[in-house]
């Protein structure tokens, strides 16, 4: 996918978090974003989701700007998909229902073959013991993994990940990992921001590092990640290999 | 075993507060004369619970809304709809009902003294309701307004299937204490010559000359509606407890 963004601003109340960001690629299957907390990644997720709008700017995907309007957000919403840090399933309901509902409600599958894909999703990530179980039963892996099957359930065109395994201990975060590691191998276009230096390394094909609301770097991921040519990017990737 | 002791003990302890209480006072007890209006009294008691549970009915109605008005994007309705509970929580129920039987009602020409009743205690008990469930809605975390918007639920099938089922579920605890002082309040609709549980206890007490002998029932009565619904908001607090 190409992904165009142009002095892309966004602000809470006085707070700006986007500082005219420019970030331009001609061509991506899977961009890591990575760079400090509060520098602008899960913003610019956000953005690409269609979940916020930016103050001022335009977004580019595949050479389509990113709509304003209610009814367009909401139908370029149902074709990304997104995963939360904090999984964000709904606690009232069981690990399939949470997985099935929005395939019956959002994208029109009748009940029957909605709980169909989502078993068969629930049995690709290993879950099926778990299907009938509600969050708060499950391990935060387990979780997140819910969460990637229900963000991959109506096939969108890109799966958007936001931290995904930064509430996670080392085992989680790797079977985490290897989930999103089988949806590279089935050629679903991904952006995802990450911590997890040496997943964004081989896992991405292209990494952009995002500080202080502006573009520092960006990418090929095994250049930059271990040749950064800006004096911020090697601050911040210093601080990675330090500890 | 030893939470059974320590609760008979403290039973102990309070009803030999009351009997030490008694004796001092020197009370003559003639539970006879008040028995002999036991009728009286089971008339009345079914009395309260049919009108409770109306009342709580059309409590819930109004209640809801209420609440779905101050989420409508119409300033005037959502302003209606604020006045309304302010106004009713912010009053004695006593003067809504003197306001409601005597100027509302009698304007309305509405005979019936019960159904203005039930129509006082639904209206008092939905403000009530209608900010326990605001206060629910509004608990919905972020993350679950977020997260349906990102799997493209319109704003009607977030409310439906995000908003709502999770907003009840915390208001149970306090839903059901709403309840039970429904229950209790309705004894003041007793001022209305409402001849529900209160009113007949006053009427035994007036003709057997007696006082406590009515009174005791009564509030045992109370007790037999009001516990079992305590009980139940308490054992639905600790399963949620657990859910979360």
């Amino acid at each position: 996918m190409k992904l165009e963004l142009e002095s892309v601003v966004k602000t809470y109340g006085t707070q700006r978090v986007l500082d005219s960001l420019d970030l331009t690629i001609e061509e991506t299957m899977c961009l890591a974003l990575i760079g400090p907390s509060g520098g602008g990644k899960s913003t610019t997720l956000r953005l690409l989701a269609g979940l916020e709008s930016p103050t001022s700017g335009t977004i580019r995907i595949d050479g389509n700007e990113i709509a304003h309007e209610y009814r367009q957000l909401r139908e370029y919403r149902q074709r990304v998909g997104v995963v939360f840090q904090a999984y964000n399933l709904f606690p009232h309901f069981d690990a399939i229902t949470n997985i099935a509902l929005p395939l019956e409600k959002v994208h029109g599958y009748s009940r029957g073959r909605s709980l169909e894909k989502a078993g068969m999703l629930l049995e690709q990530f290993q879950l099926t013991n778990h299907r009938f179980k509600k969050p708060a039963e499950l391990s935060g892996g387990q979780s997140q993994r819910v969460a990637i099957a229900r963000a991959i359930a109506p096939d969108p065109d890109i799966v958007i990940l936001d931290e995904p395994t930064s509430a996670l201990d080392p085992e989680m975060t790797a079977e985490v990992l290897e989930a999103i590691e089988t949806l590279i191998e089935s050629k679903k276009k991904l952006l995802i921001a990450t911590h997890q230096m040496g997943f964004a390394k081989h896992a991405a094909d292209t990494v952009a590092i995002i500080a202080e609301g502006k573009l520092v770097e960006v990418g090929n991921s095994s250049q930059v990640i271990e040749y950064p040519r800006t004096a911020r990017a090697q601050k911040f990737l210093k601080a990675y290999l330090k500890f | 075993m030893s939470r059974w002791v320590s609760f008979g003990g403290a039973i102990l302890f309070l009803s030999l507060v009351f009997y030490t209480s008694f004796s001092a006072l020197e009370y003559q007890w003639n539970w006879e004369s008040a028995l002999r209006y036991k009728k009286k009294f089971a008339d009345g008691w079914i009395a309260t619970l049919w009108i409770s549970t109306l009342s709580l009915f059309f409590a819930f109605l109004i209640g809801s809304l209420a609440t779905l008005c101050q989420r409508v994007r119409i300033p005037p309705i959502r302003h209606l709809s604020m006045i309304y509970v302010e106004l009713t929580r912010g009053t004695p129920l006593l003067v809504q009902i003197f306001f409601f039987f005597y100027v509302v009602a009698d304007a309305a020409s509405i005979q019936n003294r019960y159904i203005v009743g039930i129509a006082i205690m639904a209206i008092f008990s939905g403000a009530y309701i209608s900010e326990i469930l605001r206060a629910g809605i509004e608990g919905v975390g972020k993350s679950q307004l977020l997260s349906a918007k990102a799997i493209g639920f319109s704003e009607y099938q977030t409310f439906r299937y995000v908003i709502v089922p999770q907003a009840l579920r915390s208001s149970l605890p306090a839903l059901a204490g709403q309840t039970a002082n429904l229950i209790k309040d309705s004894s003041l609709l007793s001022v209305i010559a409402i001849s529900e549980f209160t009113l007949n206890a006053q009427e035994v007490n007036a003709i057997t000359y007696s006082s406590f002998e009515s009174f005791f029932p009564l509030a045992f009565g109370y007790l037999i509606l009001t516990l079992p619904i305590m009980w139940l908001s308490r054992s639905i607090e600790n399963r949620l407890r657990f859910e979360t």
